[in-house]
């Protein structure tokens, strides 16, 4: 049976260390597999996060071997066969214990954004939306939050401008909001003030941490960005695309 | 001894217990009817089994096949069921699926378009129309972002990472429950008007299952030591299709929709064998030709359905027979190929997380190659007992809806049929918990019952030794895979019924290392007990039950047997604490239900049966 090392960091928020742990292996397994494993074997106290175990809930994202990740989606055959691997929590939130993070702070950022003001339903009790106006809308609900863009966004991670832009995840919601062929109501203003689009400096590692290949800074920051410069441009532009439609182009 | 008044308290008007699509929906029809709604879920927001939820749902909004009405499905739904439902609740379902869903979309929800800009439907095991709604395969993360969004913005408590460990009554009545904070390890006592319990199911009783770690039946267990009645709890669903390869994603599902897009299923030997194992009653609406199938596939509204498309019990047992008569994939599954059925381009954006699935995880392309697929132990169509209408358990100022809840799929669910279940029920018992918040005040906390599960709680970390509960847990599964697995005998349930038993002795015997904050371990002990009771319930009632029927297989009793058909089984807590069974005649439905749910399609659709039914 093959073996593997795995160098995982435990501790809390007064600190901690990266200890080792070697388990068997089997054909398939992922990270999080080999952490289960250590749960089992060694350390039943360790702390991890994971639901689905099929990359579909972004809970399980740990820093791995330095780089943002899904732990789930990380196949141990990716690595060098004897290579030791290390696992840390996120580094952009503040420790609980071991590999999970506070991240309590994305779930506030919600907040902050006005929902969708829904267009009446036409006069047989449906909307109506064409595929083609929706592809892209549907691109960034895939998101499955698991706050990876957030993580590895200088904005936050260095500058720690937690209280001036929302980061690249709520970057993709206010434009699917913005973008959604059945909404009515302005962001932009916002958009500008309180959720921060300006401090985005498209260096895309957003975009490339994505495990939903979402492209976050191309189809959803850049548009956004765009649009608060014509509206503080031309506001008049702006009225005349909200009445007039072409806003959804 | 604890001081229960120093234990940090949170009062609500509703506490609803879960954060899935039920759970979220209850939470926001108590809050717009201005009752102060708190809600409390095991993993953070918005990861709930919900999330996982692939191919759809149901709905007979008639958009992609305008033949499609409620009567249809509500017919589809017994029969899928085999006629052990709750008539009542199969109604209110296939009615109130379209309003719940259009209010999704009111509220954000992006679902797959057809070319006139409706929602597209798409087609499921058992539904005889494209009825499902979906959005691409991840409709489930759509319903619960949905739900998540709508829901912040009214003014919804919600407590993430919280595990209700017990609920409280004062006398009759469910008063609040006991909970503790994954991150800290501390109690936290809710006080309530009313609850609803929206927990899920129990699949993490088996080794082979789709259900991730959250699925250990506690709201089954809570409401049973709270003495509420489950029923039907020996119907649990095998989903045919679970991944069997590599052994690290055995059970992780492949959606039926893959088989709703046209994939077919082959053994070794290149065979379509469906074709042989299609049921009598659904005969007269199935494919017996491959030529057939095909046709049905291009739109051919004269074709019948292909077998593939059978109900879930029908296909998993057949997997398992080929299997078993040595027609198996090489790592002991069948194979599910759409690569030879669809483009590569249609696959990957039909399909898309299932494309990325089998990529990431099993180095497998399925627009190339075929899946090797197996069944995987999926849902639990029993739980707990609830009213009709209400929701309303047989505990007062206790209610239950989705998977944690029984009734509307009887003795077998349809795919795509949970999550309209979520909505519908959902708001159901949101409506009737605000009722029910109305009409009574705050009940008084028994001091005594929160230390006793304080005490209980703390055992397994003051502990100075004892068993692994991980291992424990394992022991557990081997037990329910082994013996209540998808076909069963009386001779194998009868041994569980004593593995469990001898079993249950060491859960109080676990022992979790370290502290209270954040410990897996200690998560997972205090767990054992709940699995335990559901497990119980799940192997008297399949003992009990001599028949085969649905997701229910006993190779010593094969068959329906009508004198069967006319009970469901009810377990519950004696006074003695020992775990009661009984099988109780089933009320004679409502006359045109009946009529519908029996009748044979032409008369169905030519208005023969059911014309006067609104
Ligand atoms: C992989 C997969 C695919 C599926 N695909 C489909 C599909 O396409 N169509 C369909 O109709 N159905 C599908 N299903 C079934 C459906 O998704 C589930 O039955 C449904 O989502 C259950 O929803 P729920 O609201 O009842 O519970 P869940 O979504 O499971 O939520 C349960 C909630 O209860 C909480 N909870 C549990 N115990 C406690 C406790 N002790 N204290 C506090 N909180 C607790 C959990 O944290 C969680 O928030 C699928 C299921 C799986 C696993
Ligand atoms: S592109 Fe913008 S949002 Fe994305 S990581 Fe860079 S700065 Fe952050
Ligand atoms: S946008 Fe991508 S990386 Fe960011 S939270 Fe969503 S899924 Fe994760
Ligand atoms: S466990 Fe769900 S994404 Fe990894």
């Amino acid at each position: 049976m093959a073996q593997r090392t795995f160098k995982v960091w435990r501790g809390d928020a007064n600190g901690g260390e990266f200890k080792e742990y070697t388990v068997e292996t089997q054909p398939g397994m992922v990270v999080l597999d080999g952490l289960h494993r250590i749960q089992a074997e060694h350390a039943s106290d360790l702390a991890v996060r994971w639901n689905c175990k099929a990359g579909k809930c972004g809970s399980c994202s740990m820093e791995i071997n330095g780089k943002p990740k899904l732990g789930c989606m990380a196949r141990l055959n990716t690595f060098e066969p004897g290579e030791t691997i290390t696992v840390q929590p996120l580094k952009a939130f503040p420790i609980i214990r071991d590999l999970v993070t506070d991240v309590s702070w994305n779930f506030e950022q919600n907040k902050r954004i006005a929902p969708l003001k829904t267009k009446p339903r036409d006069a047989d009790g449906n909307h109506r939306m064409m595929q083609e106006d929706v592809d892209r809308v549907q691109e960034f609900r895939k998101c499955i939050e698991c706050f990876l863009c957030q993580d590895v966004c200088h904005v936050l991670r260095d500058h720690k401008k937690h209280d001036q832009f929302v980061g690249p995840r709520f970057m993709i919601r206010l434009a699917q909001l913005d973008m959604h062929p059945l909404d009515t109501e302005d962001r932009i203003p916002a958009a500008r003030k309180e959720l921060g689009t300006g401090w985005c400096n498209i260096t895309r590692c957003c975009t490339e941490v994505c495990p939903e290949h979402i492209q976050i800074t191309d189809n959803a920051i850049i548009p956004m960005k765009e649009r608060v410069v014509d509206r503080f441009y031309d506001p008049i532009a702006w009225f005349i695309g909200k009445v007039f439609g072409s806003k959804k182009s | 001894m604890v001081d229960v008044s120093e234990l940090q308290t949170i009062e609500h008007d509703v506490l609803v217990i879960g954060a899935g699509g039920a759970g979220l929906r209850a939470a926001i029809e108590s809050s717009g009817r201005g009752k102060n709604t708190g809600l409390v879920c095991k993993s953070l927001l918005g990861k709930a089994h919900t999330v996982m939820a692939e191919g759809g749902m149901a709905a007979a909004l008639g958009f992609t096949d305008e033949r499609d009405n409620w009567k249809v499905h509500f017919r589809d739904t017994m029969r899928g069921g085999k006629f052990l439902n709750q008539w009542r609740m199969a109604e209110l379902h296939a009615k109130e699926a379209p309003e719940r869903v259009r209010e999704l979309e009111d509220w954000g929800a992006v679902f797959d378009r057809t070319k006139t800009g409706l929602i597209h439907q798409r087609n499921f095991g058992g539904h005889r129309y494209p009825r499902l709604a979906h959005t691409g395969d991840r409709t489930g993360l759509e319903l619960i972002r949905t739900l998540q969004d709508a829901g912040v913005h009214r003014g919804i408590n919600v407590h993430m990472e919280c595990t209700v460990l017990d609920l409280l009554k004062d006398g009759d009545r469910v008063i609040g429950a006991l909970g503790y904070w994954r991150e800290t390890g501390r109690f936290v006592l809710f006080k309530a008007k009313s609850v609803v319990l929206a927990s899920g199911g129990v699949g993490k009783a088996w080794r082979v299952t789709s259900n991730s770690w959250e699925y250990t039946g506690d709201g089954l267990a809570m409401a049973y030591l709270a003495g509420a009645e489950l029923m039907d709890c020996e119907f649990t669903q095998f989903h045919p299709t679970g991944m069997v390869w590599p052994p690290s994603v055995r059970g992780t599902l492949v959606t039926e929709g893959v088989r709703g897009d046209g994939g077919i299923l082959k053994n070794k030997e290149g065979k379509r064998f469906m074709f042989g194992y299609i049921p009598e009653r659904f005969a007269p609406e199935t494919a017996d030709s491959e030529e057939e199938a095909n046709r049905w596939l291009k739109g051919d509204k004269s074709a019948r359905r292909p077998p593939e498309l059978l109900t879930r019990d029908v296909v998993a047992r057949a997997i398992t027979r080929e299997v078993k008569e040595g027609r198996g994939s090489e790592h002991g599954g069948v194979y599910l190929d759409i690569a030879s059925r669809l483009p590569a381009e249609d696959i990957k954006r039909k399909l898309p997380s299932m494309y990325h699935q089998f990529k990431e995880l099993a180095e497998v392309d399925i627009t190339k190659e075929p899946m090797e697929v197996g069944p995987t132990l999926h849902y639990h169509m029993g739980g707990i007992k609830v009213d009709h209408d209400t929701q309303m358990t047989t505990v007062p100022g206790l209610f239950a809806a989705g998977e944690c809840a029984a009734g509307l799929h009887g003795a077998n669910r349809l795919g795509g049929n949970s999550l309209s279940d979520l909505i519908v029920f959902g708001k159901r018992a949101g409506e009737y918990a605000s009722e029910y918040a109305d009409n009574n005040d705050a009940g008084k906390v028994n001091d005594e019952q929160v230390q006793a599960c304080i005490r209980r709680a703390t055992g397994f970390l003051n502990r100075e030794s004892g068993e692994n509960p991980f291992v424990l847990q394992e022991n557990l599964q081997a037990i329910m895979n082994e013996h209540v697995g998808i076909v069963r005998t009386g001779e194998e349930l009868t041994q569980g019924l004593e593995k469990l038993a001898e079993w249950s002795k060491q859960i109080d015997t676990a022992k979790a290392h370290s502290t209270a904050q954040y410990n897996a371990g200690w998560h997972t002990a205090l767990d054992l007990r709940n699995l335990h009771i559901s497990s119980e319930a799940i192997t008297r009632g399949a003992l009990m039950r001599e028949e085969s029927r649905g997701a229910h297989t006993r190779v010593d009793f094969e068959g329906e047997r009508e004198e069967w058909g006319k009970y469901n089984i009810f377990v519950w807590r004696g006074n003695d604490g020992e775990m009661k069974i009984e099988k109780r005649e089933r009320p004679e439905p409502d006359k045109l239900l009946k009529e519908i749910g029996y009748s044979n399609i032409e008369d169905l659709e030519s208005g023969k049966v059911g014309a006067n039914a609104e």
